[in-house]
């Protein structure tokens, strides 16, 4: 499974979807998440690419990830994976 | 001073799933203690409990709801959503307001805890789920009862170990007798049968390994159970208002400390709440019939309580029966005094007097009527409930009946 697909199928687990309903310009708020919601997103990518997340719920828009829609954090986490995994 | 009622109960323990079920086992005089089926039971030196069995969460809660839940949230959402059905009550505008929960319980999310300790200690992971604090808070069960219910008046958590859940329903009945709120929703609940949680009172060595007898001269120790119970408490004249049915009646309470010993129990301090519940009732010591005592079937707690209520009560303590329901759901410790309370409430609504079942030897000083092993029948007017906990804090009820 892609990145992408894997982080979708997180998202959509989330959201409660079917993955074939989160796009890759669905925000998170199109989507239902809400802060509780995305945190566990978080966790969840986490623990499936083995990777640390710079996230911090109090200043989403300061920390170096870009939750702005399901393409920004695809591309954010393959940055990471890259960085981290290497 | 408005009159105080109860109005809708729920539980869930060792005995029941239910409050039916509950008061039939304790009516039977069914034990609900046996082998607990726990992760690295093997590892125990203890192995027994008053465990709830054939519980599925799953089906009862939404996957985001069973994140969020701890055992003791899961027992407390159950307990609350009988309690407030019998009751009849949903709460919209100023009664939504105004009513709240104040519950008991000890040790919080000791599951919660005890999963991730393992995750990080023994596993050596450096990632936690990210609701473990909202989880293994010990306010959790109130707070998801006030969002279940839209409760929206004062909500809090009471901790005072073994008193915990008459502390706090104690709480809740000043609230409801001095017209803060019309109604609470009251009571508490514990899940520490995991394995820190047994091995932690393993420690004290005060632990039976094989049941919990109160009072019976071959006691050997306290037994822990788990679950909740939960009740609606409301002012008499709303109640009656809208013609709900009513249980009982919440007449007084007194609360003390022993200001002596952090574990051993005082006969001075357990006497002072005793005689305070019956003075702040409007009760005479011959007006009451029943007391379920606190009874842990521990040496220390059994012969004080006893020598507490002789005390008190003077001659009448012969001609009164006092048992310890403990012997059938276990020792729930912050949940303990709220489902003991459902037989208090048997014993005024229903006139049947729950047993101290695995009573098998007199103890010249535990030598009162302590109901042993078959249920009664008897009519009781009045009726108390004891908790003393480890710290030295107490706390009675008095109940009668309506």
């Amino acid at each position: 499974m892609s990145v992408k697909d894997k982080v979708i199928a997180i998202i959509a687990e989330q959201a409660v979807l079917e993955p074939s309903d989160v796009t890759m310009e669905s925000t998170l708020e199109d989507l239902g998440i809400d802060s509780l919601g995305l945190v566990e997103s978080i966790f969840a990518i986490e623990e499936s690419f083995d990777i640390s997340v710079p996230f911090n719920a109090n200043a989403p828009k300061e920390s170096d990830f870009d939750i702005s829609s399901v393409a920004s954090i695809v591309a954010g986490i393959e940055r990471l994976i890259a960085e981290q995994k290497t | 001073m408005k009159r105080v009622v109860i109005t809708g109960a729920g539980t869930i323990n060792a005995l029941g799933h239910d409050v039916a079920e509950t008061l039939e086992s304790m009516r039977e005089g069914r034990c609900g203690i046996g082998p607990i089926d726990i992760r690295d039971v093997d590892r125990l030196a203890i192995k027994i409990g008053g465990q709830v069995k054939g519980f599925e969460a799953e089906g009862i809660f939404n996957r985001q709801q069973m994140s969020l839940y701890d055992r003791f949230t899961q027992f407390t959402l159950v307990a609350a959503r009988e309690a407030i059905a019998q009751a009849g009550l949903e709460f919209h505008g100023e009664l939504a307001a105004r009513s709240g929960v104040v519950l008991g319980n000890s040790g919080g999310g000791m599951t919660t805890l005890d999963d991730n300790y393992r995750t990080v200690y023994e596993e050596g992971k450096n990632r936690v789920h990210p609701f473990v604090v909202p989880k293994l808070m010990n306010n959790a069960a109130a707070s998801h009862v006030s969002m279940e219910f839209n409760l929206k008046g004062p909500s809090f958590t009471v901790a005072s170990a073994c008193a915990s859940s008459n502390h706090a329903m104690a709480q809740a009945f000043q609230m409801v007798r001095h017209g803060m709120a019309p109604v609470m929703v009251t009571g508490g609940s514990e899940s520490m049968l995991c394995f820190g949680g047994v091995k932690a009172w393993e420690g004290l060595r005060v632990m039976s390994r094989d049941a919990c007898r109160p009072f019976s001269a071959n006691r050997n120790g306290m037994v822990q159970g788990e679950g909740a119970g939960v009740f609606v408490f409301e002012d008499y004249e709303h109640a009656k208002k809208r013609g709900a049915e009513v249980m009982a009646e919440v007449a007084g309470f007194a609360m003390s400390s022993d200001a002596a010993d952090i574990v051993m129990p005082s006969k001075q301090g357990a006497a002072r709440a005793i005689a305070g519940a019956l003075q702040d009732a409007g009760l005479n010591a011959s007006d009451v019939c029943y007391i379920n005592a606190h009874g842990t079937g521990t040496a220390a707690n059994d012969k004080t309580e006893c020598a507490a209520v002789a005390d008190v009560f003077g001659a009448h303590a012969d001609h009164l029966m006092i048992s310890s329901t403990k012997s059938m759901h276990g020792h729930l410790i912050g949940g303990t005094g709220a489902v003991e309370l459902l037989a208090c409430i048997m014993a005024l609504r229903d006139g049947v007097i729950a047993p101290t079942i695995g009573y098998e030897e007199p103890d010249p000083e535990c030598a009162l009527d302590v109901v042993p092993n078959v249920a009664r029948e008897a009519r009781v007017d009045a009726a108390l409930s004891n908790a003393f906990a480890f710290g030295g804090l107490n706390a009675v009820l008095a109940l009668k009946k309506v």
